[in-house]
């Protein structure tokens, strides 16, 4: 056997070989080889193709190819007027809708510079529903992930939770997914009194089911087991791949844009920042399942502070008069069709707006040409921050540790590849 | 000391498997949330965006007066509309297509229609067995008005409050 041996399937340093006759023993490196986990993988989260490089069960090299949902999102918004462009964003991170218009509803009023106009109702509802989204996120994320992780259990009353939220959602916007709610200047419409009921009774009922949640997999050996020390981040290094979110705050820094940077009313609502402290698979879970209980604290308080009263902005060059006025007055009339045909015009601009979405920094890039559409749109979205970590988490780690380290991150592609 | 032994303890005797155990046993015997779906259904809220419908004023004349604002807001583009004067002179579609493949649901034809014309109605379950059956037509979509206007006027007289 001459040459480099790269390529050899098995052991073959032996006797019969011709080098063994010069006397010289040679060990001969069994080769890696690849896997290709994914796109079809259920436990893949969607559709990655992860590219591992294995020796043996030991993941060498991790290399995540994405694209594959690629819908050119952000070139599409450049061709679209801005209200007609708020139900893609639905489709970015499709398990927090609500969340993901909230960045683009806000990155538009910004531009306008109504930011400070919008209905005090309309912001308490935002709020209230980016919350609820935050825990239907969570709640989807924790339960995949502990079945990644081999426990079937808490799915199914965890959906049955967020089904309860997709009602809410449904309730409000007319679908349980792509509801296109938030729009610039408020909401789409009012949340009627009997949701709002809906809501605080079924706040009242969640508290307990975590803890039922937190009793199936918390304590439990097998979750420990497949989640301690798997994927550590160090506060330095999560902050160098360019972290946020829940996963940023596993590794210990306390980062949350709703307190470092606050928008809607979070300045007055009373809630605190779950801070992990080994940053490994372990933390991570517990970061979300206590934010959730904090967010449904600010739901509560949201709850206390829905007043009667407007929920979007009253100037109808860039929110639909009411309906009623629409069906008497001419001015309401012209009013209602320049605005679903042409828009509004945003004045020139740039704007980096960032929201604390339930994956973590949200963020949108909007620059605006004074003209009814965007000049360029760039979406900033966590998930593609956190894939990129899988090569350094991955690293070293069996490859049942790669699964639940995908789970642990949350990824959706949908705003991975946008 | 004492959290050594207590978690040796608790170790050896599984309690926090056992724990587990009990609430999935628990749950065994709680009410059912499913529902047998094609006999039962989920609650729907006056404002769910199904099935697309061409309503009727009561005394039959359609309401769809071809503003083409639907048209024109359809971020999909997926409604194409042509008109014409009718016979007694009043302007109306004689084309009215909507390729639900393309449509996204997001509802912004219903909320821009000024006569309350093009509706999302209640209904989910319109599957069809080739593509080309979801290239609607306009007597389609009248024909879905017709079927489900007495829900459709009660869910528009439920949301009004709020349009």
């Amino acid at each position: 056997m001459s040459g480099t041996a790269i390529a050899n399937p098995g052991p073959v340093a032996d006797a019969a070989s011709p080098d063994a006759a010069s006397g010289a023993r040679r060990t001969v490196e069994v080769d890696n080889h690849t896997l290709n986990f994914g796109p079809q993988h259920p436990a893949a989260h969607g559709v990655l193709r992860l590219i591992l490089e294995m020796k043996g069960e030991i993941v060498e090299r991790a290399d995540p190819h994405i694209g594959l949902l690629h819908r050119g999102t952000e070139k599409f918004v450049e061709y679209k007027p801005y209200l007609q462009t708020m139900p893609y964003m639905d489709r970015l991170d499709y398990v927090s809708p609500m969340c993901m218009e909230h960045s683009y509803a806000i990155a538009i009023e910004r531009l306008l510079g109504i930011d400070g106009d919008v209905p005090r109702r309309g912001r308490v509802i935002r709020t209230m529903f980016a919350e609820l989204t935050r825990i239907m996120n969570h709640l989807l994320n924790i339960t995949t992930y502990a079945l990644d992780c081999g426990a079937i259990t808490p799915a199914f009353p965890a959906f049955e939770q967020r089904e309860h939220l997709l009602e809410f959602y449904e309730a409000v916007g007319g679908s349980h997914y792509h509801v296109n709610y938030f729009r610039p200047g408020g909401v789409a419409k009012d949340v009627p009194p009997e949701v709002e009921e809906r809501i605080r009774v079924w706040c009242r009922q969640f508290p307990a089911f975590v803890e039922e949640l937190e009793g199936l997999l918390t304590e439990n050996r097998i979750f420990k087991q497949r989640t301690v020390d798997i994927g550590v981040m160090t506060p330095e290094q999560a902050m160098e791949w360019g972290f946020s979110g829940p996963n940023l705050r596993a590794s210990g820094c306390a980062w949350d844009l709703r307190k470092a940077q606050p928008y809607e009313i979070y300045p007055e609502l009373d809630f605190d920042i779950p801070v992990g402290r080994h940053g490994d698979c372990y933390d991570r879970y517990l970061v979300r399942v206590r934010e959730m209980m904090q967010s449904l604290r600010i739901v509560e308080q949201c709850l206390d502070r829905l007043e009667p009263g407007p929920v979007r902005i009253r100037d109808f060059k860039i929110a639909p008069p009411p309906r009623r006025d629409m069906k008497r007055s001419m001015e309401a009339l012209i009013h209602h069709f320049k605005l679903y045909t042409e828009g509004f015009h945003v004045p020139a601009g740039a704007t980096y707006t960032v929201t604390e979405a339930p994956k973590g920094e949200f963020g949108m890039y909007l620059v605006a040409d004074g003209t009814n559409r965007p000049y360029r749109c760039k979406i900033r979205a966590p998930g593609f921050a956190h894939l990129q970590a899988m090569e350094v988490l991955s690293k070293g780690h069996m490859l049942a540790d790669a699964v639940a380290i995908i789970g642990s991150l949350d990824i959706v592609f949908g705003e991975i590849d946008r | 000391m004492a959290t050594t032994l207590d978690r040796t303890a608790r170790s050896f005797l599984l309690t926090e498997l056992l724990g587990g155990m009990w609430t999935t046993l628990k749950f065994f015997f709680r009410p059912k949330a499913t529902i047998n779906y094609p006999h039962e259904k989920g609650p729907l809220s006056p404002r769910f965006k199904g099935e697309h419908a061409l309503r009727r004023y009561p005394n039959g004349e359609e309401r769809c007066i071809a503003c083409k604002l639907c048209e024109a807001v359809c971020p999909a583009q997926c409604i194409t509309i042509e008109a014409e004067p009718r016979a007694d002179g009043s302007r109306r579609t004689t084309r009215y297509d909507i390729d639900m493949t393309k449509c996204i649901y997001c509802g912004l034809c219903e909320e821009s229609c000024p006569v309350d014309a093009i509706v999302e109605g209640p209904n989910f379950e319109f599957s069809v067995e080739t593509r080309e059956e979801l290239l609607y037509d306009k007597a389609k979509l009248l024909a879905n008005g017709d079927r489900w206007e007495p829900e459709l006027a009660k869910r528009l007289e439920l949301d009004a409050p709020y349009r």
